[in-house]
């Protein structure tokens, strides 16, 4: 869809309150049906047998034991798919291994049975006689000649001068503009070093889960816990040889996604084992699943290189990222080469990202994906370069911030943003002058993310006593149902409480993207001011024939129809609840319809500030203080993008210290559980203030922006900042756990 | 027009930053790009955005792009 240019600033009566939300009592009330909250009659219980190696041949699978338990009603292994999935073979090689297992956990059979306990016994049962083969998980060494080879026959795309020999980097990746080697030929500071940052997982509390049904005749129904319903109708369709039509997917309640749920890790099994047994079949993954066999985000491995003249400009940057995806294509290290330098107006740039595979679970997305490894490793270098330079931090970032005009370290220059006026706000900030105690420093950072719009459909139908139900099809993770409300309300000029919004399945609505890159606000947010706006237009025509006059002589105003001027005639408002009783006499039903691809969802920029205490004795850092400004755009309900803020910096603050994802020897995952892969828990934070810039995005019509995936990109360098700033070293991984920061303490 | 090729895509068009294509659409320009580059055709098939000055398109095949506007390919865009 063209950028639409009817943005104008207005004064709002329900945008930009704080109304709650229609959800929130079914969910402080545990009323709210999530994914394992379905029960269908005759269910099965679905358990996976999960391989125990991280990478080996399946030479044979004897399922016969299993098979023979009283209470079992199928078992599936691959050979129980289509050869032929409708290009998602890496996405069902994921759910259900073929020939080889990848990673520890890899999913080689299933079983449905009258119990989960009785299931996990019959998976028990299933033999597999595995060829062990060596394996690599770290993404340095899987790029070393001679590591083992986990895909035979890859090929480097994006390398025309790869060698036409195994590899394990899928594909390679550049951007930038300007002759590098010449700007830093200018330079009188050069800072180089080297980062790695360990896989984090979402954490999303909600493990996956689905109940799903397929009948011989190739119709069935899936209820589950996704980010996007459509994509998963889609997805499974294919896989499964049936045709979209004849899937019906209903998105539960959602607790919690970040990316992680924006594909499908169970539901294909399920839907096979439901096809042979002729039952439905619900199949909930514990954690220990979700850690192993859902998609975490990359490690990563990134070398940077920044110069700058002794006046404070910055003159060149290049660095090189290789990020892991687990055993398949598909890392974002593009994305993460695309944002490493976006905050910057640089005039020689250069970024190289190989993606590289491991034998570790499929990458999922994470909140900007990409970005905030690179952000790690570029805003280091930023900070040290500042200090190199004895500029202050802040200036430093200031003096060569992005701003409107900027040639983008990606490429096109940038329009309207918004970078500057968050570093001016961070400077004014009372956090960034307060006194620090003894033995505390101060971080700051900044972070970039695109965001973007995508396919979306809505309806809007307008209830006989007045109300409204509006029916939007991406699932509702950060209070999208509540803004929907909002902006309905707004445009239709009638209370935020008559109306409520629903998710509706896939049946109910066009196809619609996945609840995902920051996009609901914008896109769905578009359309259901379209759809408004198109239900307006047939009200406006129905009070005219009630009043006997065209509908070009009426014009809507606060939530009722009025004549347009005197000529149109004299006639009282009738309100949107009076139209819709004598809908009936009008022709009918009354409703609003708009479907969309949309575009110019407008770039995101954010600066953080953290205050963090390291302890010289255990090397464990504790956060006193942090501060989120972001640009938002027009901030639809404050507290949710507020919230969007403080959940992104509070998983980037996990990531900075503790999340990571270790591997033994073997290539077993240690620590599969919220005990040893610890995400910060309230006691762990401090409140998070937030500050909102809303500098409006030419195009929407309101000027709102995407929020959700800036706030997690700069937590991690500027926590490393401020413990360089606490403690004097700077640190090379993320995370920054207690072990690695006394070590630095030690070596320091 | 003058379009701006991202890094990975200029080796396979000839090894410049950029290409001079005659084009008044989002589909034109990558039908054009196709036509004079055949190498390229991978990328745009795993997908690709255009950014016209500094608006960035994903979705609309069918927008126009005015005379003089700053072009540029990227990949496409993804999200969590």
């Amino acid at each position: 869809m063209p950028l639409d240019t009817n943005h104008q600033t207005r004064t709002y009566k329900i945008v930009g309150q704080r109304p709650v939300r229609p959800d929130g009592v079914d969910k402080v009330t545990g009323r709210a049906r999530f994914g394992a909250d379905m029960t269908a009659p005759g269910m099965l219980w679905g358990v996976m047998l999960r391989s125990p190696h991280a990478h080996a041949r399946i030479v044979r699978i004897d399922a016969s034991r299993a098979e023979a338990l009283p209470g079992v009603h199928s078992v599936v292994t691959r050979a129980d798919f289509p050869e032929e999935s409708g290009g998602n073979d890496d996405v069902l090689d994921h759910c259900i291994a073929g020939d080889k297992a990848l990673y520890d956990g890899h999913g080689i059979a299933a079983v449905a049975a009258t119990s989960r306990a009785l299931a996990r016994r019959a998976a028990a049962l299933i033999a597999v006689e595995y060829e062990v083969l060596p394996h690599v998980t770290d993404v340095d060494a899987a790029i070393e000649p001679g590591a083992p080879i986990i895909r035979a026959g890859l090929r480097t795309s994006g390398d025309p001068d790869a060698a036409d020999a195994d590899t394990n980097i899928a594909s390679r990746h550049e951007f930038g503009h300007g002759d590098v080697d010449a700007g830093f030929a200018q330079a009188d500071v050069i800072v180089e070093r080297s980062f790695t940052t360990g896989a984090s997982h979402q954490g999303y509390i909600e493990p996956h889960a689905c109940l799903a049904t397929l009948n011989s005749g190739g119709q069935g129904e899936i209820w589950c816990c996704t980010q996007g319903h459509f994509a998963v109708r889609n997805t499974c369709a294919a896989i499964m040889g049936i045709e979209a039509s004849q899937l019906r997917v209903t998105a539960s309640e959602i607790g919690g996604g970040f990316g992680g749920k924006t594909t499908v890790f169970l539901e294909p099994v399920a839907l096979a084992l439901s096809r042979k047994s002729g039952r439905p079949v619900k199949m909930v993954m514990d954690r220990e699943d979700v850690f192993r066999a859902s998609g975490p985000t990359s490690s990563s491995s990134i070398d940077v290189k920044i110069g700058a003249t002794k006046d404070g400009r910055i003159v060149a940057a290049d660095a090189t990222l290789r990020y892991q995806g687990g055993a398949y294509p598909g890392s974002p290290v593009d994305m993460g080469s695309m944002s490493a330098f976006a905050c910057y107006d640089m005039p020689a740039v250069r970024t190289v990202g190989f993606d590289v595979l491991c034998n570790r679970p499929k990458q999922a997305a994470y909140r900007a994906p990409g970005a905030p490894m690179a952000a790690f490793a570029v805003e280091s270098v930023i900070d040290d370069l500042a200090r190199e330079l004895r500029i202050d931090v802040l200036d430093f970032r200031i003096r060569n911030a992005a701003k409107d005009g900027t040639q983008s370290s990606y490429g096109p220059k940038y329009d309207q943003i918004g970078l500057l006026p968050t570093l001016e706000a961070a400077k004014a900030h009372p956090h960034w002058t307060a006194p620090l105690k003894p033995g505390e420093g101060r971080g700051i950072a900044c972070g970039f993310w695109f965001n973007f719009g995508g396919e979306t459909c809505v309806s809007l139908n307008i209830n006989v006593d007045g109300t409204v139900g509006l029916s939007v099809g991406t699932p509702d993770i950060g209070g999208s149902r509540a803004s929907m409300c909002q902006m309905a309300a707004e445009e239709l000029g009638i209370p935020y409480a008559d109306i409520r919004t629903i998710v509706a399945d896939t049946a109910a609505l066009g196809y619609n993207d996945v609840t995902d890159g920051s996009r609901v606000t914008f896109a769905t947010g578009l359309a259901t001011i379209e759809a408004a706006r198109e239900a307006i237009g047939k009200l406006c025509d129905r009070a005219g024939q009630l009043w006997g006059i065209p509908a070009e002589a009426v014009e809507w105003r606060d939530g009722a129809a009025h004549p347009a001027g005197p000529n149109a005639g004299r006639f009282a408002p009738m309100t949107l609840a009076e139209i819709a009783a004598k809908a009936a006499e009008t022709g009918g039903p009354i409703a609003g319809h708009h479907e969309v691809n949309a575009d110019g969802a407008g770039v995101s920029f954010g600066t953080h500030i953290a205050d963090v205490a390291v302890d010289p004795g255990t090397g464990r850092t504790t956060v006193t203080r942090y501060t989120v400004i972001q640009d938002a755009g027009k901030a639809v309900h404050p507290a949710y993008v507020e919230g969007q803020f403080q959940g992104g910096a509070a998983q980037g603050i996990g990531w900075a210290l503790n999340e990571e994802y270790i591997y033994d020897d073997d290539g077993h995952l240690l620590n599969a559980g919220f005990l040893d892969y610890r995400i910060p828990v309230a006691s762990d934070l401090p409140m998070i203030d937030t500050q909102i810039l809303e500098i409006p995005n030419p195009g929407h019509p309101y000027g709102v922006r995407g929020v959700g995936e800036t706030p997690i990109v700069p937590p991690l360098p500027t926590i490393a900042n401020a413990i360089r700033d606490a403690a004097g070293v700077r640190m090379g991984h993320a995370p920054m756990s207690p072990p690695r920061v006394l070590a630095a303490l030690k070596g320091a | 027009m003058r379009v701006a090729l991202w890094g990975s895509l200029r080796p396979y068009a000839g090894g410049a930053a950029a290409v001079e294509l005659e084009a008044g659409t989002i589909r034109e320009l990558l039908a054009a790009l196709v036509t004079a580059h055949p190498g390229v055709a991978p990328f745009l098939e795993s997908g690709i955005a255009v950014s016209i000055d500094g608006v960035v398109y994903q979705n609309s095949p069918g927008q126009t792009i005015p005379a003089g506007a700053e072009v540029y390919l990227l990949p496409r865009l993804r999200g969590g």
